[in-house]
């Protein structure tokens, strides 16, 4: 069924392709639908009121907003400035469209990328909420960094908190990592993260099926959730709180047929009630990156070897700071519990705690909490 | 007829001779007021006219000139009434003009003749002692501020008529007895650092800064504690000598906020003004000068709670005094000094929703948000804080414990032991703590051996810390080894000083 085309018609009917995929007033399912039903936009272009009243998939309104002569001016202007923009566009039908992708019900007709799909590459996503605790944000980029050591790459969101940590922890592996945006690729959004975005396209691929220049709406962002979960093998869930984003993730995980991992947490963290509940439902437990790996058929060696490893570096320090590492061995710490804890006085604590921080042992969080270095 | 009486004015903290001179000579019936006078003073002519007529004398029918030696200084207040009243009944003949040479007068009056207390009059008592003047007339309200000065002969009078009795020798002279006892205003004799559970790192931090008389900047989440930790700051602070109390007494009388009753503010004051404070209310000043809450906190603190609410002209206004330990205020006529030796605490959120320092997920701002928050603070201001506490709040479990915790008491010892191990070294100099160490004066008193070196080295290079700490660090880190009566800087106390640096170090920039 593939339209076999020259570069040429190509470019030419790319503008049919954009105008389709940017079409606002409908769902990506029935441009979907449209697509198959006519096999190319630049047919749905043509399409006369009555052919498309005769594919049975429009509405009047769609059918209005279709032969719109504004909109379709629009898309005239938007492509000419997309040809200046560095964006790859991709469209259904291209080879480099992900192939896992197009075998969602509703897939996007349009991807924006910049930097590089890989074709063959396994990709996993890890995802979680924006406003994480410290346990949820290190699991976020432990996990990523192990996954990029064992050549997964790593799918996320860009957003705050876990996404941010996941795209982190597989850049400091060296691997690669795709974040799939709620607006246009040639916006950074939260900006705090404007750094890690062109990190992100040296090592892999910022994508989006919005136009450049699209703002980051709130209702864009379950529906690019659609495409973490359809470029991916599995998604991983690392922390998310009753109403998580992260968690329409999971559903359309599901929808799509794709394995559903899941960080447990404590039972009392309200942060972690998303997560736990996934996991009641039937998600995979994950306790160590070699659970991933295992659903993937990636060959690996991993154990939870975490504390383990923490203990005996411990094992060399001197008295008091080792007392004090101890008691940081489950997490942050703040000062004046340390103090108590390991009975040194405060001032003590923390000028120890100052040179097992330039010792690169611990460090230190706002708010005087204190945390070991993995 | 000629008569002159000796009053008061008051120039900044200290009082000042003002003759009164009155005569009264044949012409067309008037009463004038000269030597720059302000309204309070030009009135005082209808006030006087009354309280002497109704006082039972007759008030003359004569051309009466009155005028306020030294003519060139702007005199202000109600406080003269007594004494120019005083000089139209000398002159007039109903007192005798001799009586009163070695006398002051210092005193409201109200139409009947009743006299009504002032402000100011602990200066203006210090200021008749040091010029040979024995008595003082006051009014009754104010006899216990001015009987701090005891070579002073103190009358309290109710009333005109009583006054001149007094004077004539019709009725005995009742100098003022000090019942004694009488305190001054404790502005924190309910709490104590006893009552605040855990924060040992705040407590710790605190007792540092009162230690070295350092500056400190209190950051944590609304209701946390740092209202309650800097409430109980002045009960640390070593108690005050009489000559530092007489200073504070002075400068809180002439603001006129000394309670009645009250004869010495002999604890340290503490000052929080609210935030809606305007430049001139912080650092004194105004079209009739009055001292700032950053004089009235002299020798003790000045807390400005939420921080970057302070509008930024009040905080840059306190720059300089901060610095010199004095404000001058200039005026066409004169320019005044209050005394500002305040140990400046403040507090702040540390973000705008306020959890940026409590557990991760709590806060909703960005980082963008926070940034621009902490923006606020920066700047010149930051630069004269030499600690940064980061205040967490107390977990429950802490607060139902029973731990024994240190009282004041106990940390004001150790405070009192370190200021004085500071006063020891600076004699000579023109400084007293740690926090008024010059960098020309840090090759002297905190030389840093080579492992501390060392470490600082590593610290500006691994931590990000920011180059205007330095300073801030080898001071803070001289108390620190003062508090453990450690002649050289070690390296444990070098590290606890960089621990109070939170906000130059990349902690914050997540």
């Amino acid at each position: 069924m593939e339209l076999e085309c020259g570069e040429n018609v190509m470019t030419s009917n790319l503008k049919y392709w954009i105008w389709l995929g940017s079409l606002v007033n409908t769902t990506p399912a029935r441009k979907y639908r449209l697509l198959q039903y006519f096999r190319d936009p630049a047919l749905v272009w043509e399409a006369s009121e009555a052919e498309l009243e005769a594919s049975g998939l429009c509405t009047k309104k769609l059918i209005s907003s279709l032969k719109d002569k504004n909109t379709r001016n629009e898309t005239e202007r938007a492509f000419e400035s997309l040809i200046r923009c560095d964006a790859e566009i991709i469209t259904f039908n291209d080879r480099a469209y992900p192939e896992l992708l197009r075998h969602i019900a509703d897939p996007p007709l349009v991807l924006y990328c910049r930097g590089k799909l890989e074709p063959e590459e396994k990709r996993v996503a890890v995802v979680g909420s924006r406003r994480a605790t410290w346990y949820g944000l290190d699991m976020a980029k432990r996990l990523a960094r192990e996954l990029a050591e064992h050549g997964v790459t790593v799918v996320s969101g860009m957003a705050r908190g876990i996404d941010s940590q996941a795209h982190k922890g597989a850049l400091e592996a060296g691997g690669r990592t795709i974040a799939v945006l709620g607006c246009g690729i040639d916006k950074a959004y939260p900006p705090e993260n404007r750094e890690l975005m062109e990190k992100i396209m040296q090592n892999g691929a910022v994508i989006s099926e919005y136009l450049p220049g699209t703002e980051p709406v709130r209702y864009n962002f379950p529906a690019r959730n659609r495409i973490i979960s359809g470029i991916s093998l599995g998604v991983t869930i690392v922390e998310a709180g009753e109403k998580s984003g992260s968690l329409i993730t999971a559903d359309y995980a599901l929808e799509q047929g794709r394995e559903v991992f899941a960080v447990p947490g404590n039972i009392n963290s309200h942060n972690s009630t998303g997560t736990n509940r996934l996991i009641r439902d039937g998600a995979k437990v994950v306790t160590c990156v070699g659970d991933i790996l295992d659903e993937l058929k990636v060959s690996h060696d991993s154990k939870n070897t975490y504390s383990v490893n923490k203990k005996s570096a411990l094992m060399k320090l001197g008295k008091e700071e080792k007392t004090i590492a101890q008691r940081l061995l489950n997490g942050p710490v703040h000062l004046d519990v340390i103090s108590r804890d390991c009975g040194i006085s405060v001032q003590m604590a923390s000028s120890i705690l100052l040179m097992l921080e330039l010792s690169g042992f611990v460090e230190q969080l706002p708010g005087k909490y204190y945390r070991l270095v993995e | 007829m000629y008569s002159k009486i000796i009053s008061c004015g008051i120039l900044g903290i200290d009082g000042y001779i003002v003759e009164i001179e009155t005569d009264i000579s044949n012409g067309l019936p008037g009463f004038d007021i000269v030597g720059l006078g302000d309204t309070a003073v030009r009135e005082a002519r209808e006030r006087v006219r009354s309280a002497v007529k109704n006082s039972g004398y007759e008030f003359p029918l004569k051309k009466i000139t009155v005028n306020m030696a030294p003519a060139n200084i702007k005199k202000e207040g109600s406080s003269f009434d007594l004494a120019i009243a005083m000089g139209i009944l000398a002159s007039s003949g109903y007192i005798s003009q001799s009586a009163v040479q070695k006398s002051m007068f210092a005193g409201e009056l109200s139409l009947d003749g009743e006299i009504r207390p002032v402000k100011g009059i602990l200066p203006m008592a210090v200021c008749a002692h040091q010029n040979g003047i024995r008595y003082l007339f006051l009014p009754e309200e104010n006899a216990r501020e001015a009987a701090v000065v005891k070579e002073l002969h103190v009358i309290p009078v109710r009333d005109l008529r009583e006054t001149a009795a007094i004077i004539n020798g019709e009725i005995e002279i009742r100098y003022f007895e000090d019942a004694g006892g009488e305190k001054g205003p404790v502005y924190y004799d309910t709490v104590d650092f006893a009552d605040v559970k855990g924060q040992e790192n705040a407590k710790r931090a605190l007792e540092v800064a009162a230690s070295g008389g350092h500056n400190c900047l209190m950051l944590g989440s609304p209701g946390c504690g740092k209202t309650m930790l800097a409430r109980r700051i002045p009960t640390i602070l070593p108690s005050m000598t009489f000559e530092e109390a007489l200073e504070v007494t002075k400068i809180h009388s002439i603001a006129g906020i000394l309670p009645p009753g009250v004869s010495l503010v002999n604890t340290r004051p503490f000052r929080c003004p609210h935030h809606s404070i305007s430049d001139t209310g912080l650092v004194g000043g105004g079209s009739v000068p009055k001292p700032g809450e950053i004089s009235l906190a002299h020798y003790g603190v000045l807390f400005l709670d939420e921080l970057p609410e302070f509008s930024k002209k009040a905080l840059e206004a306190l720059r300089q005094p901060l610095e010199d330990g004095v404000i001058t205020i200039s005026r066409v006529n004169a320019s005044l000094t209050y005394p500002a030796r305040t140990t400046l605490i403040c507090a702040a959120n540390p973000c705008r929703c306020g959890y940026f320092l409590d557990e991760p997920g709590k806060c909703t701002c960005t980082p963008r948000q926070i940034q621009q928050y902490l923006a606020k603070l920066s700047g010149p201001l930051l630069d004269r804080l030499d600690l940064h506490v980061e205040v967490t709040p107390v977990k429950y479990t802490e607060l139902e414990s029973d731990k024994a915790v240190e009282s004041s008491l106990e940390i004001r010892k150790r405070v009192e032991r370190t200021r004085k191990i500071q006063l020891e070294r600076y004699r000579g100099l023109s400084i007293y703590s740690n926090s008024q160490l010059q960098p020309a004066m840090f090759s002297k008193f905190c030389r840093l051996d080579k492992k501390c070196r060392s470490i600082l080295k590593d610290v500006f290079e691994r931590l990000g810390m920011s180059a205007r700490a330095h300073s801030r660090i080898l001071k803070v880190a001289r108390t620190i080894a003062d508090m453990d009566m450690s002649e050289e800087i070690r390296p444990v106390h070098l590290t606890e000083a960089i621990q109070y640096r939170s906000l130059d170090r990349r902690v914050w920039n997540l």
